[in-house]
């Protein structure tokens, strides 16, 4: 057993204050500026990095079972762990669907035998993820995984019925569920946001109404019955309005929004490459404003990553021939700090709300999103906001390498990321609670 | 850079052209100018005007763009083509003129004769040019000569002409032979 | 410039210079040897992933007439129907030493991919990428209308044109809309709204709904064709109805101001977008838009091949 003790100095707390954390058999045992290393601890500088309760992200396709071939509940893992995450949700689309108890099961102890992050299955709503018959809601949620959010993410829950009949049923066990909101009949063969970009480069238009539409419904049905709703990657500016319009009616309805939507725009369809094709695409500029504007004024609650690997031969094709998503975890903090911190739009707690806090309450995993204290669970993840780096396709511990970030220079890196007390990244390293060590960590 | 040809000598030197066509062809009946563009162009302009001032008769006269038949097109950036025009009464069968101002290698000579058959079936093909400098790599002579210039292959010789460039004198540059 | 693939690629100067290059090399179509050795040695291949039987053998025509050696690698039989992606073909293609490749495509943007990737180092002409674009074409139109309208300027200020029809899924629409403005021409495009693509208020042209309001002062009119799947996909109701707004009739021909020509890219739905009577009638300038294609991808093959492309960075040399 390798040392479970460390003493981190030199850090920024989320509140701004200094301080130095002691780290001991998976808790926090000190917190306060100035500590002095005890026997047996392994002291680690970071002068100069911010630590954040351990990213949680709400929004992840492993691909495992069935698509080994872009990413494994491993590969995942370790990107995660290398992005600051200390938890995933595995989202359904797999191949068998993950709408029983047994893929569920079978993801979640993939998870726990990787040992880089929590890994907690997200459940199919409907059966085939086909929108017409509920899948096993309930034996996936007293499943060993525990299953509280369910999705058919990459499909929307069309049917108006099916999404009234699921979000009444998660209530028995205070279940939620992730909408993808996008109308099919307005999206079909769509590829990407329909406005002017789409009208001069002649790819099929995906108007923003097909994704407020499903919001503005799914709001009213799930005030109705009195459910919880969460809407997957936010991307327009009509849809923050109506989720602020919601909230301010006292629905208990929550949001999400990935990194690249704040960050990237339709302007980058302009290439043709499909590296940037993604589902829901990348709007406008006056979009990805109001984005930022309603995730720093809490509108939006999370960022999440929907991290999506896809193997080489899907996106080096012809854009409407090439898969839908992109790489996200490993860029994500330091799209967030890049985009919201650097800019003046949100503070370090705030950032760890978004990304740890509301993620793992709207989830329910109530072993993570704890304020860092003594005796909370030693998750923690580290950023140095002054460190910038190029992002290298070829560096990535994902087993995919489309990445929409290849060869910009991101501000702020992840530095360390302590899952339960262990150091999962650390010195450019990944190593598993397990103790397996990896090379291929990079970057 | 040394002046080789100024411009009453090139004045003269056309004047005896125009005379020594018109003699070897018994007159201009049936003789079709054709000048290379571009400065080829200009100079059959001003051959056929002196021509017509001898005879009082009105000479056929045109263009003819040697640059699809080029041999070195892919030594050089792409060119733009330039007009080819051929008047009433063709090349068929007529006692054609080619004009330009410099003879080198002979290739562009090499390349009209390759572009004038395209348009047709000369009786004959004569040629006619300001300056022969030398350096031939084709079996090509001109018929007509303003003026033989002794060059070394590293020499340029280069022609100006009032219509295009304000003067007319032919320089050589570079190093002496 | 090495590829064609976009209207945007071109500068006034550029376009001007593809017409001028054209109209000389007209004169060899016309001529009694219509063979010209200038790109002897050169490999060209016709990269045809969707039917086109016109496009195709346009530049088949173009090519051969310049002496290139041509390979034509159409869709029905060839590895691209049996569903290669467009990398291993590019790959293929470059193993086989191809100095060009003109591509039809069905998924917009296929030629950019082409020239961008490293799968190939040929040029890349795009004839036609899905709904983006057809430079060729509307090179060819720009010819057309010059050669009758312009009274000798080298661009067409002062000139209207509308296109009239399916702009959503038109390429050529789109080429055209660029390089008729880019040339000084007013472009008004005529069309149901369901045919319009939303952003196109952001295109350097005028729209209108209205067919009748726009066709007496207008010099040119070029019709698109409308394919009957669009019915099924409810952009308009039926076909009687489109024809009755926006089919060009003899009543509507004659409505035309004096001097103003009909066009259409073909291939042509008579008695749908077009009557019989105003296809082949005495305004129609369709069957020479045919011969001028030739010469513009003459013009087009010659400027991107005939010289070195290393020298090329300023453009045509005289």
């Amino acid at each position: 057993m390798k040392n479970s003790n460390y003493l981190l100095t030199g850090l920024t707390l989320p509140n701004g204050s200094k301080s130095d954390i002691a780290i001991s058999d998976g808790k926090i045992t000190q917190i306060a500026p100035n500590l002095s290393a005890a026997e047996g601890f392994t002291k680690v500088d970071l002068s100069g990095s911010v630590a954040l309760p351990g990213l949680v992200d709400l929004h992840t396709h492993l691909r495992e079972p069935g698509k080994e071939d872009a990413e494994t509940v491993l590969s995942g893992s370790m990107a995660a762990a290398k992005g600051g995450f200390v938890a995933v949700s595995a989202m359904a689309n797999t191949s068998p669907v993950a709408d029983t108890a047994g893929v569920v099961e079978q993801v979640f102890a993939l998870g726990q035998s990787a040992g880089f992050v929590d890994v907690f299955p997200i459940g199919a709503v409907t059966q085939g993820l086909n929108g017409e018959k509920l899948a096993e809601i309930g034996a996936m949620a007293d499943s060993r995984a525990k299953v509280r959010v369910f999705s058919d993410d990459g499909s929307c829950v069309f049917d108006p019925l099916v999404m009234r009949r699921a979000l009444e049923y998660v209530k028995k066990f205070d279940g939620v569920i992730a909408q993808h909101a996008q109308d099919p009949r307005l999206t079909q063969g769509a590829q990407m946001n329909e406005g002017e970009i789409s009208s001069r480069i002649g790819l099929k238009g995906w108007p923003a109404v097909a994704e407020e539409a499903i919001i503005a419904r799914d709001i009213l049905l799930a005030d109705h019955v009195q459910s919880r709703l969460h809407i997957c990657h936010l991307t327009t500016a009509g849809g923050v309005d109506i989720i602020r319009w919601a909230k301010a009616r006292g629905i208990s309805v929550t949001a999400e929004v990935t990194p690249h939507h704040l960050l990237l725009t339709d302007e980058s369809a302009l290439s043709y490459d499909p590296i940037f094709k993604v589902n829901p695409p990348l709007r406008t500029q006056k979009d990805v404003e109001a984005l930022r504007e309603g995730l720093a004024d809490g509108t939006i609650d999370i960022v999440a990553t929907d991290h999506a690997p896809h193997p080489a031969e899907a996106k080096e094709c012809e854009w409407q021939e090439a898969a839908f998503g992109m790489l996200g975890l490993e860029s994500a903090l330091s799209i967030i700090n890049q985009t919201m911190v650097a800019t003046g739009l949100m503070n370090w707690e705030s950032v760890a709300d978004r990304m740890s806090y509301a993620p793992a309450k709207i989830a329910r995993y109530v072993q993570h999103g704890q304020v860092l204290t003594v005796g909370a669970a030693a998750n923690i993840t580290i950023i140095n906001p002054a460190l910038t780096y190029r992002v290298d396709r070829d560096l990535v511990a994902s087993r995919s390498r489309n990445t929409p970030f290849h060869g910009m220079d991101l501000q702020g890196a992840v530095t360390a990321t302590f899952f339960r007390g262990h150091p999962t990244f650390l010195n450019g390293k990944l190593t598993s609670v397990h103790q397996g060590t990896s090379e291929r960590a990079g970057n | 850079m040394g002046l080789a040809l100024p411009a009453p000598d090139i004045a003269r030197a056309l004047i005896r052209i125009s005379h020594e066509i018109l003699e070897r062809n018994s007159g201009s009946a049936n003789i079709t100018l054709l000048g290379i563009p571009t400065r080829g162009a200009h100079l059959a302009k001003r051959i056929a005007s002196a021509m017509e001032k001898i005879e009082g008769t009105s000479v056929q006269m045109g263009t003819l763009d040697i640059t699809l038949h080029r041999d070195d097109l892919r030594m050089r950036a792409p060119r733009a083509l330039m007009p080819t025009v051929i008047p009433p009464l063709g090349v068929e069968g007529r006692d054609v003129v080619l004009i330009d101002d410099v003879l080198f290698s002979g290739r562009t000579i090499r390349a009209a004769l390759d572009a004038l058959g395209e348009i047709g079936r000369p009786k004959s093909v004569q040629l006619a040019v300001l300056v022969d400098r030398g350096h031939r790599q084709l079996p090509i002579r001109a018929d007509f000569v303003g003026k033989n210039l002794p060059t070394s292959i590293e020499q340029s010789v280069v022609v100006h002409l009032t219509e295009l460039d304000g003067a007319d004198e032919v320089l050589i540059e570079g190093p002496l032979p | 410039m090495k590829h064609l693939l976009s209207i945007n690629d071109l500068s006034k100067v550029d376009a001007i210079s593809i017409l001028d290059t054209a109209q000389e090399l007209a004169r060899v179509s016309d001529g009694p040897m219509k063979k010209l050795p200038t790109l002897r040695g050169r490999t060209i291949v016709n990269l045809f992933a969707e039917d086109s039987t016109r496009t195709r053998i346009s530049f088949e025509a173009a090519a051969k007439r310049l002496s290139a050696d041509v390979i034509n690698f159409s869709s029905k039989g060839s590895s691209i129907s049996k569903g290669e992606s467009l990398k291993d073909t590019a790959q293929t293609l470059q193993a086989m030493g191809a100095d060009a490749v003109i591509i039809r495509h069905s998924a917009s943007g296929a030629a950019q991919r082409l020239a961008d990737s490293k799968w190939m180092s040929g040029s890349v002409i795009n004839a036609g990428d899905g709904t983006h674009e057809h430079p060729s074409q509307a090179l060819l139109d720009a010819f057309t209308i010059r050669k009758h309208l312009s009274k000798g300027a080298d661009d067409l200020t002062g000139l209207r044109v509308a296109i009239v029809g399916d702009v959503l899924h038109s390429r050529v629409a789109r080429s055209n809309v660029l390089l008729l403005s880019k040339l000084g021409a007013q472009v008004v495009l005529v069309a149901p709204p369901t045919l319009l693509p939303v952003g196109v208020e952001s295109w350097p042209c005028q729209i209108s709904y209205d067919l009748d309001e726009v066709i007496a002062n207008v010099d040119a009119i070029m019709m698109l064709r409308i394919q009957l799947e669009r019915m099924s996909e409810m952009y308009f109701p039926n076909a009687r109805e489109y024809s009755r707004y926006f089919g060009l009739n003899s009543d509507r021909i004659r409505a035309m101001k004096a001097g103003a020509i009909v066009m259409h890219p073909g291939p042509m739905n008579r008695g749908l977008e077009i009557t019989a009577d105003a296809a082949d009638g005495a305004r129609s300038v369709i069957v020479e838009q045919v011969a001028n294609g030739v010469s513009i991808r003459m013009a087009i093959l010659y400027l991107l091949l005939a010289g070195n492309q290393e020298f090329a960075e300023t453009g045509v040399s005289s």
